[in-house]
C-alpha cells in the first residue's frame, strides 16, 4: 500500500511536468522503435536467406583442382573427375551415395526463341535423389529433358514441349522441376537436366565436372570429406571438397553478425534516449530540492525518496517502452516491405522476440538513467535542502 | 522550570556544540549549550539572527547531529542512531511546523495531513482522522482538496499544523511560525499552539522574534551567538 503513495507522486510528477515528460517518453519510443525494427529486419534477412537457399548442408561437393571453376564451359577443360576418381569417391563415402554430374551450358531453340541455359547431365536414377518433380514425370530415356522451374516459365515450357539444342538434337520436355532455390551444388531453376549418357555422347565428354556427395548423418560430414581427401588428394591436390553445411554456416554467422550489428545501432539511439531521462530526472530533482527536504523532515524515509525517483523513470520507462514495442511492429512491417518485399518473416517468433527485447532494454535502460538521480535525491543533507530556495 | 529529580526530561543537550565546517573558516553555531525541556513545556527560543536557533531547534527535531556533546530526545541519543531511526523518531514523536508552512505542493490540503499518517502506517483509508484533525484547526471543508498555492498563508499554516498533528507526536517545532503571517492570523495560529499546549499535553518549542508571540510560552530561552544567555 505504502509503495503506491509514492507511485502516485510519480505519477503526479510525469503529470505536472507533462511536456518535459513526454520529450523524454518519445526519446524512449526511438530508441526502442530503432532496436526493434533493426532486430527484426536483421532476423528477416537471416530467415529470407536461409530460405532462399535450398541446401540443407547435407552435401559434400567435388570439383576438380584447377583453379576452382575448371570444366564450366562444355568440353573445353581437361580439368575433370575421372571415372577412376569417382569410383575412388564411390568407396570413400560409402554407404552414402555419390552422384557424379555433367553441368555446362549450351544454346538452345525453343519454338522460335533463342536462349541460354545450365545443362546438367544426370543418371536418371540420382535425380530423385537431388530434384523434386513439378509436373510430368521423371526423366526417362536419353531423349527426354527435364526444365528447371524458372526456365520453364521465362520460356514458357509445358510437358511435352522441345528444346533444340544447337547441334546436338532435339528433346522433348518431360517434366517440370519444383523450384529449389539458389543451391552451392547445382542450380538447375535455370536451366534443364538430361540424361547423363545423352550428354556423353552429345558431347563427347567422358569424365564428369563434380559430383556431389549426399550425407545421411549430419554429424559424419567432417569425415566423410575428410575421407574423400585422402583417397584422392594424397599425393597432389586432384580435387577441391566444400561441405555445404560449412558455407551455410558461415553465411548465417556473417548474417547474424550484420544483425547484430545493426540492433546495435539502434541501441544507441536507446543510450541517447537514457542520457536524456537522467536530465530531466536530474531537473526534476534539482526543482524539488525544497520539497525533498520536507519529506525528509516528516519522516520520509532514503529508500522511500529514492522510490518516487525510481517510479517516475519506470513509468516514464514503461510508458515509452511498450508505446514503442507496439509502434515497432509498424516499424519492422514498414522496413519488412521496404527491404524485403514480404512480411512473411515478420510475424514469427524470432523475429517478435525483438519486439521484448526492446521494451526490456527500454525499461531497463529508463531506471538506469533514474539510478543516479535518485541516489543524489535521498542522500540530499535535509537541512540543507531545506534552505534551499 | 528547572528539572526536578523525579521528571525525565523529554529533551536534554548536555555540552552540545555544532560547528559547520566552512571554506572561509568553521562556523561556530551552538556554542557548549545545555538544556533540559520537559514533557508539556511551551518553550520560546528568542535571539538575533544568525546566533543559532534554527540550528538548535534542527537538532532537537533529529535533522542534525551535534559535533560534541551529547542530545537525548525521549531519552535515547541521537548521535548513536542511524539515520533510519532519526527519521522514525521524527515521523512517529516529532511535529513540525515551518516559517514558509512548506507544504507538499503536489498534495491537496487533505492528503498532505494524510501524507505522515500514510508513511507510518501504510494505510491510504485514513481519512476520517485527518478530516477530523483538519477540522479542529479551523479549516472549512471545501478548501480540503484545494492544492497549497490555492490556499492563503494562514490556511496553508493551518494545514501545516495538522501534519504535525497526525501522528500524534508528543514534541512539536515551530520555526517562526508567524513570520510569515499577518499579526491577526499569527495570534489565531498561536492560540491553536497554545490550546495544543494546555488541551493536548504538547510540548512545544518555538522560535520567534515577535515578543508578543513569545508571551504565549511558558518560558524563554535567549541565544546570542550561539549561547544561552
Ligand atoms: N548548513 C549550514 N552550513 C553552514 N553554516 C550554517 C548552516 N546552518 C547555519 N549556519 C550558520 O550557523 C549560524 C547559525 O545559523 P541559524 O541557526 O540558522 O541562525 P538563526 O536561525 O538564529 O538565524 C549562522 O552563522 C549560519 O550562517
Ligand atoms: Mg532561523
Amino acid at each position: 500500500m505504502q509503495k503506491s503513495l509514492f507511485f502516485d507522486f510519480a505519477i503526479r510528477n510525469v503529470r505536472l511536468h507533462w511536456f518535459r515528460s513526454l520529450l523524454a517518453v518519445i526519446g524512449i519510443i526511438i530508441g526502442v522503435v530503432a532496436i526493434v525494427s533493426m532486430g527484426i529486419l536483421g532476423n528477416s534477412l537471416v530467415l529470407a536467406i536461409s530460405d532462399s537457399l535450398s541446401t540443407v548442408g547435407d552435401s559434400v561437393i567435388i570439383t576438380p583442382h584447377a583453379g576452382g571453376m575448371g570444366g564450366m564451359g562444355i568440353g573445353g577443360s581437361d580439368d575433370l573427375l575421372t571415372e577412376r576418381m569417382i569410383e575412388q569417391i564411390r568407396r570413400a563415402v560409402a554407404p552414402d551415395v555419390t552422384i557424379p554430374i555433367y553441368s555446362g551450358s549450351a544454346r538452345m531453340t525453343i519454338g522460335t526463341e533463342d536462349t541460354v541455359g545450365v545443362v546438367y547431365g544426370l543418371d536418371p536414377d540420382d535425380i530423385p535423389i537431388l530434384l523434386e518433380v513439378e509436373e510430368g514425370a521423371l526423366l526417362k530415356g536419353e531423349s527426354g529433358a527435364m526444365a528447371g522451374a524458372k526456365f520453364a516459365e521465362d520460356n514458357e515450357l509445358k510437358v511435352g514441349s522441345r528444346i533444340t539444342l544447337k547441334d546436338k538434337g532435339s528433346l522433348r520436355v518431360v517434366g517440370i522441376l519444383k523450384e529449389r532455390g539458389m543451391g552451392f551444388d547445382i542450380n538447375p531453376d535455370y536451366g534443364i537436366v538430361v540424361d547423363g549418357n545423352w550428354y556423353q555422347k552429345a558431347y563427347n565428354q567422358q569424365d564428369y565436372d563434380m559430383a556431389i556427395v549426399k550425407v545421411k548423418d549430419l554429424s559424419r560430414i567432417e569425415q566423410t570429406k575428410d575421407a574423400i581427401e585422402k583417397q584422392l588428394n594424397r599425393r597432389e591436390t586432384e580435387v577441391d571438397v566444400i561441405d555445404t553445411k560449412a558455407i551455410l554456416e558461415t553465411i548465417l554467422t556473417a548474417f547474424g553478425q550484420i544483425s547484430t550489428f545493426t540492433t546495435a545501432i539502434g541501441g544507441i539511439s536507446l543510450i541517447v534516449a537514457g542520457v536524456s531521462i537522467l536530465n530531466i530526472m536530474m531537473m526534476s530533482v534539482t526543482e524539488r530540492i525544497k520539497e525533498i527536504g520536507v519529506l525528509r523532515s516528516i519522516g520520509t524515509q532514503r529508500k522511500e525518496v529514492r522510490s518516487i525517483f525510481l517510479y517516475e523513470a519506470l513509468v516514464l520507462g514503461v510508458i515509452g517502452s511498450v508505446i514503442g514495442g507496439v509502434l515497432s511492429i509498424f516499424g519492422g512491417y514498414a522496413i519488412s516491405i521496404l527491404m524485403l518485399q514480404t512480411t512473411e518473416y515478420l510475424f514469427v517468433p524470432s523475429s517478435l522476440v525483438y519486439v521484448f527485447y526492446g521494451i526490456a532494454f527500454g525499461i531497463g535502460t529508463s531506471l538506469l538513467s533514474g539510478l543516479y538521480p535518485a541516489w543524489k535525491a535521498s542522500n540530499l543533507n535535509p537541512i540543507e535542502a531545506l534552505r534551499h530556495e | 522550570m528547572s528539572t526536578s529529580p523525579g521528571e525525565e526530561a523529554i529533551i536534554r543537550f548536555r555540552d552540545v556544540t555544532k560547528i559547520y565546517p566552512l571554506p572561509g573558516g568553521d562556523v561556530v553555531a551552538l556554542d557548549n549549550v545545555s538544556l533540559s525541556i520537559l514533557p508539556g513545556d511551551f518553550i520560546a527560543i528568542m535571539g538575533p539572527s544568525g546566533s543559532g536557533k534554527s540550528t538548535l531547534l534542527n537538532l532537537m527535531g533529529c535533522l542534525d547531529t551535534p559535533t560534541s556533546g551529547t542530545l537525548f530526545i525521549k531519552g535515547r541519543d541521537v548521535g548513536s542512531m542511524t539515520d533510519e531511526e532519526q527519521t522514525s523518531l521524527r515521523r512517529d514523536h516529532i511535529g513540525f511546523i515551518f516559517q514558509q508552512f512548506n507544504l507538499i505542493p503536489l498534495l491537496t490540503a487533505l492528503e498532505n495531513v494524510q501524507y505522515p499518517l500514510i508513511l507510518k502506517t501504510g494505510d491510504r483509508t485514513c481519512t476520517e482522522r485527518c478530516i477530523e484533525v483538519l477540522k479542529s484547526m479551523d479549516l472549512q471543508d471545501h478548501l480540503f482538496s484545494h492544492k497549497p498555492s490555492e490556499l492563503s498563508g494562514g490556511q496553508q499554516q493551518r494545514v501545516a499544523i495538522a501534519r504535525s498533528l497526525v501522528n500524534d507526536p508528543e514534541i512539536l517545532l515551530a520555526d517562526e511560525p508567524t513570520g510569515n503571517l499577518d499579526t491577526k492570523t499569527g495570534s489565531s495560529i498561536m492560540d491553536l499552539l497554545k490550546d495544543l499546549n494546555e488541551r493536548k499535553g504538547k510540548t512545544i518549542i518555538m522560535v520567534t522574534h515577535d515578543p508578543g508571540v513569545a508571551k504565549f510560552a511558558h518560558r524563554t530561552i535567549r541565544i546570542v551567538d550561539g549561547k544561552i544567555s
